[in-house]
């Protein structure tokens, strides 16, 4: 596989009237072809300016953006136009025309692209199938549900066969419910057509749920990237395991900052627990045939306590989750980290504040 | 009630009156529909902006706009005579009206055109559409609503000043109502005359809000 984007050093600076703004310190990220890539962080990490700089709806104040090897900045404005039809772009609140029925919809950057009338007509109807809205071709968007209209949204992104989908907090606007069933359509675009999906995201869910790769932006800075699955079994900065280990998404750490109770915490005195050693566990599918914490404390004679404990989808596949809270020996302790390991487990210190 | 030579009068004034609004409204979005444009694109916001060209355009739809309209038609009484040869009547009131309708009409048109949702022209942008296919498909096709209101704003105004331009000989049911309702004392012309100017406002109104309702596909 080889990089269908690649963003090096990107800077960009905002002038306001407060002075510069920062969005974007240094990002350097290879998107690879046909991989479905998610960025997340709380809002104004820069995460949509970086999205836009993939396209160059903003032109990044310093640094490249490279599309198939090929150097925006190197594009000239009619080049750019042309990239830009090829390189489909989905948004929060789907920005659909309102005046226009659904086919017209679609159709429009048909014709931008310069295919004749008829046959953008007869593209569009494939493209509305394919999404699942063959029998709204002549409503207008105002007459269809969130879901309904973001299907629209996909099906004219994906009129001119791209070979890129940018997603721009697509799923923001929608219940869990049909946030489910744009992922599952998503998915669908990406095996099927072979599209590489650039997924901007706060919610951790989306993350888990379809991307194979993932970067996390804090404060417009590349903090942690990497396969969701890497990620998800040993988070490195502190945000990645706000993100995993709390479970928080980026728009609740503010909220949550400096508190130490959280959820799992709730039931049992803090100060207790903070005294003692914690750790992480995830179970994959094949470790979760044995009963491993309760063979552990029967080997042991000790208890643990357990923290939390929670099941999450990672790419398809079910990840088990547990803390614990080890006894005071430290002699006692590593032992059991060893039995853990032993049967294949993934261990993760805890340090922070759970 | 009235004789029939007043009939006649009266029938024609309305004629002119209607002649002055239409084709003012025409003349004047013909200058102060591309004029709304530019200061929509070249706007703070807009897909192309361009701080000096805006400034001037601005401060020029603002000099006009500040001249009140009887004022704008003394002044102007030297182009009028360039362009139509007389300077009363009811096609030399177009000249003035127009003037003074363009720049009403730039504002109009740039109110509307800036109501349309930013997303939706970043959309046409990611699409890789051109300034131009923005412009006449995705601003005007979705202010449409917007703008035919405006439109009807415009047209209720222009009907206004006609009448006004009557006091310099510009000809229809204004004209009438001042030589007659205000020179000679004549309260029922006068009367009949403000009849028909509401009546003919009530269906400029009535139209305008028919076609732009039509238009719309906002609704369920």
């Amino acid at each position: 596989m080889s990089a269908i984007i690649t963003v090096e050093n990107l800077n960009k600076t905002f002038d306001t009237k407060d002075g510069s703004f920062e969005a974007i310190k240094g990002i350097s990220l290879e998107i690879e072809a046909g991989d479905i890539y998610g960025i997340i962080g709380m809002s104004g990490a820069g995460k949509s300016t970086l999205v836009r700089c993939l396209n160059y709806l903003e032109r990044p104040t310093s640094g490249r953006v490279l599309v198939e090897d090929k150097d925006l900045a190197s594009l000239s404005e009619k080049e750019l136009r042309r990239l830009r039809s090829s390189i489909g772009m989905i948004f929060q609140n789907f920005n659909l025309l309102m005046q226009k029925s659904v086919l017209a919809n679609v159709i429009f950057p048909l014709r931008i692209a310069g295919v004749s009338k008829a046959e953008a007509k007869k593209r569009a109807k494939e493209l509305l199938e394919v999404v699942g809205l063959p029998d709204k071709i002549h409503a207008y968007p105002a007459q269809l549900s969130g879901g309904q209209r973001q299907r629209v949204a996909i099906a004219r992104a994906l009129a001119n066969n791209p070979k890129i989908l940018l997603c721009d907090e697509a799923t923001s606007a929608l219940d869990p419910q049909t946030t489910e069933s744009i992922l599952q359509l998503l998915r669908k675009i990406n095996q099927e057509m072979g599209v590489t999906i650039v997924i901007i995201t706060h919610q951790m869910s989306v993350i888990r749920e379809i991307c194979n790769n993932v970067a996390i932006i804090e404060q417009g800075q590349l903090v942690e990237n990497g396969l969701v699955k890497e990620i998800f079994e040993h988070p490195k900065s502190r945000a990645a395991k706000r993100l995993i280990i709390e479970g928080k998404d980026p728009d609740e750490w503010e909220k949550n900052n400096g508190q130490i109770g959280s959820k799992a915490m709730e039931y049992a005195p803090v100060d207790l627990l903070k005294e003692h050693r914690r750790i992480r566990i995830v179970f994959t599918t094949n470790s979760s045939y044995e009963p491993v914490i309760a063979n552990m404390i029967l080997k042991f004679k000790t208890p643990v306590n357990i923290l939390k404990a929670d099941t999450k989808n990672v790419g398809g596949t079910a990840r088990g989750e547990m803390i614990l809270g080890l006894p005071d020996d430290t002699t006692l302790q590593q032992q059991m980290i060893d039995y853990l390991q032993e049967r294949k487990l993934e261990v993760e210190e805890v340090e922070e504040d759970v | 009630m009235f004789s029939s030579a007043e009939i006649s009068m009266i029938l024609e004034g309305l004629r002119d009156s209607l002649y002055m609004t239409v084709v003012s409204t025409l003349l004047g979005y013909l200058i102060g529909l591309p004029w709304g444009i530019v200061l929509t694109v070249s706007g703070k916001d807009g897909l192309k902006p361009n701080r000096g060209l805006y400034r001037i355009l601005d401060i020029i739809t603002n000099v006009m706009r500040s001249v009140p309209f009887l004022i704008l038609l003394i002044l102007i009484i030297p182009l009028t005579k360039l362009i139509v040869g007389q300077t009363y009547g009811a096609t030399a009131m177009i000249v003035p009206l127009t003037v003074s309708a363009a720049p009403f009409i730039a504002r109009m048109v740039e109110s509307s055109l800036n109501e349309v949702d930013k997303g939706v022209i970043e959309a046409s942008l990611s699409m890789g559409a051109g300034t131009l296919r923005i412009i006449f498909k995705v601003l005007i096709g979705e202010a449409r609503v917007s703008l035919i209101a405006g439109a009807t704003i415009t047209v209720g105004t222009i009907l206004g000043y006609s009448a006004m331009a009557g006091i310099l000989g510009g000809g229809g049911l204004g004209d009438i109502a001042i030589r007659y309702g205000y020179y000679r004392y004549q309260a029922n012309i006068l009367w009949v005359t403000v009849i028909l100017l509401i009546l003919l406002m009530q269906i400029f109104q009535f139209i305008g809000t028919m076609i732009s309702t039509k238009l719309d596909r906002r609704k369920k």
